[in-house]
């Protein structure tokens, strides 16, 4: 879930970037785009889209133009039809471009064309909510075994700290 | 660090490999030990070294702890009662760089353990996957389960002690009957830490590896059930 927030942020910062680009004076609602986007807790680092050169400045204010004596609204909706590819941002866990598809004014796709996918950390999507569990009971098994994997006193740290607690309170 | 360090590469026969690393298992244990009263971790306990000079390992391993904090919704936690206690990631951590250091010297078949906790790479001596059993809590000296492993890590958090309560480090009281739970991972780094947050989680601990991308769990409870996860029982054939 944390993995998409962020997406979330990122899409509309790369819209707000390519969008503005092409901003009418006549729309009455604007998408600001943000210099960095503040993480939800799972990280520690801040993602900085990278604008494009084409792209306006960040906090700039948009392009005033005269309104026209008989204003022609193009669409209802925020944002022009048209396919707006966002500028490659480094996401610190690799690289993550989007590409937002706007039909009647509204987003009506979304596509990655690159998604940080290079370390184990960044490709761990709740894509279940209720994972799928078995039982059985316990059985010994008899084979040849290289190793085995088992609890050693230290590992249940927890366990380890309430003994200690327990000693001292003899 | 007072458990038994097992390391099997196939095919090394000079002594040298296996004593690098031994040598980095030591400076692990003089680092950061809470039961020496010189290594680095005991000093920042006691106040003898400010975190502010602390080693660039050291920042590491706090910097994961947080990392793993977040991760389990605070049920990995290395505080304890006002010190720090990084044992529970710093195994996985530890095991997984001797991994990464035979690697290094150019093996690609080779066995890391640290009481209990396990790395593997390639296959072992017959060419085959390394097999490996997960220890009955409640006869230690039985297996119940074989899982075969090529590239993975496999750590088992538990108490093998009836009666001992494991402690839910939010509510401060018994998470619930648990016995052990074994996680298998893409390396012993991953499932360290999320065994040993999975077993402070108690019954609920298999639900979160199961939910968790890339882990597989087998949890025993104290009745002698285990209940693992959808993709556990691929590694057991």
């Amino acid at each position: 879930m944390k993995k998409v927030l962020l997406s979330g942020f990122v899409i509309f910062t790369f819209l707000g970037y390519s969008v503005q680009q092409r901003f009418d004076a006549e729309q009455t609602s604007v998408i600001v785009p943000n210099s960095s986007v503040t993480p939800s807790a799972g990280f520690s680092t801040i993602v900085t889209p990278t604008p494009s050169p084409t792209a306006a400045q960040a906090g700039s204010t948009p392009p005033l133009a005269k309104p026209t004596a008989t204003p022609t609204p193009k669409q209802l909706g925020q944002y022009r039809d048209g396919q707006y590819t966002g500028s490659v941002a480094d996401a610190y866990y690799g690289n993550i471009q989007v590409k937002a598809i706007i039909s009647g004014g509204k987003i009506t796709d979304v596509q990655f064309l690159q998604y940080p996918n290079d370390r184990n950390t960044s490709i761990e999507i709740n894509t279940q909510a209720m994972p799928y569990l078995k039982q059985e009971a316990i059985q010994a098994q008899s084979a040849n075994v290289n190793g085995v994997s088992g609890a050693s006193a230290s590992s249940a740290a927890f366990v380890q700290s309430l003994q200690s607690a327990l000693n001292q309170a003899k | 660090m007072d458990m038994p360090v097992i390391v099997e590469i196939v095919g090394e026969s000079k002594a040298q490999a296996f004593e690098t690393v031994f040598d980095y298992f030591h400076w692990v244990d003089n680092t950061f030990s809470t039961f020496k009263s010189a290594s680095e971790i005991s000093k920042i306990n006691d106040g003898r070294l400010p975190v502010s000079r602390a080693s660039r390992e050291m920042l590491e391993i706090f910097r994961l702890a947080e990392q793993t904090k977040r991760e389990t919704d605070g049920f990995f936690d290395i505080t304890r009662h006002g010190k720090l206690d990084p044992s529970g990631i710093v195994k996985g951590w530890a095991i997984h760089n001797a991994a990464l250091l035979i690697k290094k010297m150019g093996h690609n078949d080779y066995y890391v353990e640290v009481g209990g906790d396990i790395e593997v790479s390639g296959h072992n001596a017959d060419g085959k996957p390394w097999t490996i059993g997960i220890r009955n809590p409640f006869a230690i000296h039985e297996i119940v389960k074989i899982v075969h492993l090529i590239n993975h890590g496999i750590a088992t958090s538990g108490t093998y002690e009836r009666g001992k309560h494991i402690y839910n480090p939010k509510t401060q009281k018994p998470a619930g009957e648990i016995a052990s739970i074994t996680v298998i991972g893409p390396n012993v780094y991953e499932a360290d830490r999320f065994a040993t947050a999975a077993f402070a989680m108690g019954n609920e601990g298999i639900r979160f590896i199961g939910k968790r991308r890339g882990l597989e769990g087998y949890m025993i409870d104290t009745g002698g059930i285990a209940t693992f996860t959808d993709g556990f029982e691929a590694y057991t054939i």
